[in-house]
């Protein structure tokens, strides 16, 4: 029963939600809405869950002092600092505005978060322009083929080619629209079917990774 | 180690430092640049500009500050070129922190369309802000059935059924189209729940490195359109005639490309030579 029971759960809940999709009806609907807020309820759970767990690696981490234990020291302060500024706590503190418009919680975004993504993100342009460096060497048919697929695209805005741009641009959009776009629709279809093929073992109770090892 | 395998084993410090130089000089001088606008983005341009006063369409500021410097452009432009038509906009934030990157553009956004054409834009009758709520892809099919199921109330807590612009609207029905402007994944849950399930037209605004990735949406017609990176944010700014930050920092990032062309030309003449050579493979 062990075993039996959430099979049979998940082989209604999954056989419901494929049916469901072709059943217009109001009684059809409800029970859809009904499902999917439980799906939010179950997934704030996890959210609660991935605190707590963020929280026990963090403070297991500094308690045993492994390498770089200082930095989730800040994590936690990030974490727990991020929460009281936008809570109604700093309202009984003094604060004038509280929760998202919290002055300290603004700040925080805008000065520290904001320049922080941005600064991490924006080093990617020297990794990237050092991997384009070492990466793209024509030594074989297909490495020659992309190596010049990429430098058509990277080449399709440059201002500076003339009447040559336009047909860079041409080649560029070509590139984009038949060849891309031919791999993209066959991996999308690729794991459409995949996914479709996992969710029927998942139903017919073939797949059961979900429930553990015993 | 001969000239050529020194050229094929670089630095990669140098290559830093080339790029950083001419990042920081590009900035600085006045650099002209021209773009050609392609008919994804075209597309999106049109859509705006075939609805008439009145007509409501959804935003959907889907990215973070990693990403602020392509889509930002992007958001602006669309929403200062809805509040000139006097456009209803929706607007909601399905990325973590989608919520700060919003609320910056409409604040700024509903400034300056005062300020530069003496428009006074209304929250609650003109523009609403839901919010962020997690699980983007339940959240956006609860949409579909109506905005009230995941957003009962707006960003700053008022029940939405007190704001005029919300008494109209139900679902994505009431939509003329739906901008997404989005630097994550959530973008699959935007065509497959509200386009594929509930019709609503679609218009991506995405980053340069998830581009390519769209096209077959394109194509097949579950989107209308579609702006990729700078070069999209670009390519609007010059459709709405007002060229801004994109096209400010395309000039940085077209002589970023031929730098990076032209290290990728040396790499290969290195590696060739000292291939020649029996050097480095």
């Amino acid at each position: 029963m062990k075993r039996e029971i959430p099979l049979l759960i998940v082989f209604i809940g999954g056989l419901f939600m494929a049916i469901q999709f072709f059943v217009p009806d109001s009684r059809s609907e409800w029970v859809y809405e009904f499902v999917m807020d439980w799906t939010i309820i179950i997934g704030i759970f996890a959210l609660a869950l991935g605190i707590w767990s963020f929280v026990r690696v963090s403070v297991n981490k500094i308690n045993r002092r492994q390498e770089n234990w200082q930095y989730s020291i800040i994590s936690l302060i990030g974490l727990f600092g991020m929460i009281l500024f936008g809570s109604s706590v700093m309202g009984w503190l003094g604060a004038e505005s509280v929760g998202l418009e919290s002055f300290m919680f603004r700040q925080v975004f805008n000065n520290i978060i904001i320049p922080l993504h941005a600064t991490t993100f924006s080093l990617l342009a020297f990794f990237m322009a050092s991997a384009a460096f070492r990466a793209f060497r024509a030594h074989s048919l297909l490495a020659t083929v992309l190596l010049f697929a990429a430098l058509i695209v990277m080449l399709r805005f440059n201002p500076y080619l003339g009447p040559v741009g336009n047909l860079i641009g041409d080649a560029a959009s070509w590139i984009l629209n038949v060849p891309n776009m031919a791999a993209k629709r066959a991996i999308v279809i690729g794991i459409g079917l995949g996914m479709v093929a996992t969710a029927l073992k998942v139903i017919l109770g073939i797949e059961r990774g979900y429930m553990g090892s015993d | 180690m001969n000239f050529f395998e020194k050229l094929a084993k670089l630095d990669r410090r140098w290559v830093f430092l080339i790029l950083a130089a001419v990042v920081v000089i590009t900035l600085l001088v006045d650099v002209k640049t021209s773009i050609r606008v392609d008919k994804e983005v075209r597309s999106v341009y049109d859509f705006m500009e075939s609805l008439k006063p009145g007509d409501y369409i959804q935003m959907s500021i889907d990215y973070d500050p990693g990403s602020m410097a392509e889509m930002h452009p992007m958001t602006y432009a669309i929403l200062e070129q809805a509040f000139k038509k006097d456009l209803k906009v929706v607007i909601t934030a399905l990325s973590i922190n989608g919520p700060g990157m919003a609320e910056q553009a409409i604040l700024d956004i509903m400034d300056s369309v005062q300020i530069l054409y003496g428009k006074k834009i209304v929250y609650g009758e003109d523009v609403v802000f839901l919010g962020y709520k997690p699980y983007p892809g339940i959240v956006i099919l609860s949409m579909g059935q109506n905005y009230r199921i995941s957003y009962p109330q707006d960003y700053y807590n008022t029940p939405v059924d007190d704001l005029p612009i919300m008494h109209n609207i139900i679902n994505y029905d009431d939509m003329k189209g739906i901008i997404l402007i989005t630097g994550t994944s959530g973008v699959d849950f935007w065509i497959s729940y509200a386009n594929g399930r509930y019709n609503a037209p679609l218009a991506v605004g995405l980053t340069g490195v998830m581009a390519a990735d769209y096209y077959p949406y394109l194509k097949s017609g579950q989107i209308f359109g579609l702006m990729g990176g700078m070069l999209g944010a670009a390519e609007y700014e010059i459709l709405v005639n007002k060229p801004g930050p994109a096209m400010e920092a395309m000039k940085v990032q077209v002589w970023a490309h031929i730098i990076i062309i032209l290290f990728i030309i040396i790499g290969n003449i290195g590696y060739f030579a000292s291939r020649r050579k029996g050097g480095v493979q």
